[in-house]
């Protein structure tokens, strides 16, 4: 059994980045002010193994990011409001892209939300707000995310809202795949509540690492990338193959991959452009089943078939 | 006048797919109009063909999509064959030539994904085949000398045909780039349906040609195309790319698609003026500008 495993790990298959079109930042490291149940890295108020990055190492990658021709800004975290520097962080990135952050929205005053809008309105980018939120209900939603959250993150909506944002709000399907439209009118009408008349509604697959593997399941032996896999696949689906995530301990592959130590491709930007990603991880077989999820839209993706 | 033809295929054509527009060597090509997706609008297309001539178009240029929410796809082709518009490749139009089972969008959201498909099966399934082998020898690029700037015409993008370039998702960096990448000064596409430009350094333009097939969610009826001029009396370098407003006969159109069974959402659009459908590509700031 271990002889075949082994054999299957030497076989994994590794792409390289095809074009830099999305550049990530772990901006608030591990940090977050929850403690979700399905979290695929474990962030908490405790965990640091990831700190927080400073204004200061953003600007540098943004910088070495202007040459290797980015697209697209995406910061995540822990809870990236969590960052003392964000707002400053995000001046700097919508003068030269877009920028869309990845948050619980748990963190969002009406000053805070009436502030992005202004470095929204003073960009010519797109400032664009992914706002977590697991359930229809708060019973849902605060089982997963913990006491309080839905609360406060359905707040942190309406401020948004009410200065003008259309947040996409991003769910990770905890349901048969076949209840999903029974599941977004749910959405629809909640969202409708707080004064969000057209939401943007994203559903991901669940990733089974982190606590969501304690949560429900890991993924099994079965579940991997094989170089068989990857003949006639369009690599493209791949986030690896357009994006790189910058921490303050280093660039990575992707943004899943933060506690893979093989993941781990450079000290700067543009090193860890030039060295392919490998694909034996177990995430990477969800990246591989349902494209890339992590970003906005699908269509930021794809070649032409 | 707009029957400035492509160079013939088997010659002109490049490995990646790319065709020249036939200069007349003693006429330079100074004044341009450029069309982005018809989406079966064969009214606004005819519209635009006459309003280009009356403005002085030396060419026209298609930038693909043919089809999509409208009626008849036929008409639309027949026009631009009897005009002999020369048409970049668009995804739509790469689809139904080889009648692949998606238009190449790539939508998640179920509702876009429906409508979408409701136009798609409609398109494919009202092409006639002879359209369809026509489609089939559309370039994915094609390039031309517009006064002494070097022009690539595209759908999507230099690189990907179903590529959106926004403009508030495109740094300048990018397109900057991708010029230099390119070799050109000016980088014309479409694909997204909001026209838009935006000067680029040393002197280098990306110029989105916007959409006839249907309004730029902007409230207004018109329908948009792009007339591309380099003053002949200058150094032949400084570009001018106006975005035209085209009006046409909303109702007549309306109609047809009504008998056609073509769903309400789609006239609707087209009546108000905003999109209805195919919203989830949107970024945030161009999806605010309108009303769903």
């Amino acid at each position: 059994m271990a002889r075949i495993e082994l054999a299957v790990l030497d076989d994994a298959p590794a792409v390289g980045l095809q074009a830099l079109d999305e550049l990530w930042f772990q901006v608030a490291g591990t940090v977050c002010n929850l403690r979700c149940r399905h979290c695929f890295i474990s962030c908490s108020p405790e965990n640091d193994s990831f700190w927080f990055m400073s204004r200061e190492e953003v600007a540098q990658a943004l910088e070495e990011s202007v040459e290797l021709g980015v697209k697209e800004y995406y910061f995540t975290g822990g809870e990236p409001f969590m960052n003392r520097e964000m707002e400053g962080i995000l001046a700097d990135t919508l003068a030269l892209g877009p920028a869309t952050v990845l948050t619980n929205a748990t963190l969002m005053p009406q000053r805070r939300a009436r502030s992005l809008a202004q470095l929204a309105a003073d960009s010519m980018y797109t400032l664009e707000l992914r706002v977590s939120l697991d359930g229809i209900t708060q019973e849902m939603n605060d089982d997963i995310r913990g006491e309080g959250a839905f609360r406060r993150c359905m707040e942190g909506v309406e401020a948004l809202v009410e200065e003008g944002f259309l947040p996409i709000i991003t769910c990770m399907r905890s349901w048969p795949e076949e209840d999903t439209e029974h599941y977004l009118e749910g959405f629809r009408e909640l969202l409708g509540e707080v004064g969000y008349h057209r939401p943007r509604i994203k559903i991901l697959p669940p990733l089974l690492m982190g606590e969501e593997a304690e949560r429900t399941r890991g993924y099994d032996e079965t579940e991997r990338v094989t170089q068989t896999m990857m003949e006639g696949f369009d690599e493209s689906q791949l986030l690896c193959t357009r994006a790189r995530l910058v921490t303050a301990r280093g660039v990575y592959a992707c943004p899943i991959l933060l506690e893979s130590p093989s993941a781990r491709l450079g000290n700067t930007v543009g090193e860890a452009a030039a060295r392919p990603a490998s694909l034996k991880e177990s995430a990477c077989y969800t990246c591989y089943l349902s494209g890339a999820i992590c970003s906005n839209t699908p269509s930021s993706a794809g070649r032409d078939r | 006048m707009s029957g400035w033809p492509l160079d013939p295929f088997g010659k002109a054509v490049s490995a990646r797919g790319e065709a020249r527009l036939a200069h007349p060597a003693d006429t330079p090509l100074t004044r341009i109009a450029v069309f982005g997706g018809i989406y079966s609008n064969h009214r606004a297309l005819q519209a635009a063909i006459e309003d280009a001539r009356d403005r002085g178009a030396q060419a026209i240029l298609c930038l693909g999509d043919l089809g999509a929410f409208g009626p008849s796809p036929d008409r639309t082709v027949e026009i631009l064959r009897n005009e002999g518009i020369p048409v970049v490749r668009g995804n739509y139009d790469d689809s139904i030539a080889r009648g692949l089972e998606d238009c190449q969008c790539g939508y998640t959201d179920p509702r876009d994904n429906h409508y979408a498909r409701i136009s798609y099966e409609y398109t494919l399934a009202n092409t006639s085949p002879r359209h369809r082998e026509w489609m089939t020898g559309f370039p994915y690029r094609i390039r031309f000398r517009l006064g002494e700037l070097d022009v690539l015409a595209f759908h999507g993008s230099p690189r990907r045909m179903n590529e959106f370039l926004w403009e508030t998702t495109t740094p300048s960096h990018f397109l900057e780039g991708m010029a230099t990448q390119e070799g050109a000064d000016v980088l014309l596409g479409t694909h997204t349906g909001i026209h838009w430009s935006r000067a680029l350094d040393g002197g280098r333009w990306y110029v989105n040609a916007g959409a006839l097939g249907r309004p730029a969610n902007d409230g207004r009826q018109e329908v948009w195309y792009t007339m591309l001029e380099v003053d002949p009396a200058g150094d032949g370098r400084s570009l001018s790319a106006e975005f035209i407003p085209v009006s046409y006969p909303v109702d007549l159109l309306a109609d047809e698609m009504r008998d056609e069974g073509l769903p309400v959402e789609f006239i609707e659009t087209i009546r108000t003026g905003w999109w209805t459908t195919c919203l989830e590509v949107l970024p945030g700031k161009e999806r605010a500008r309108g009303q769903w």
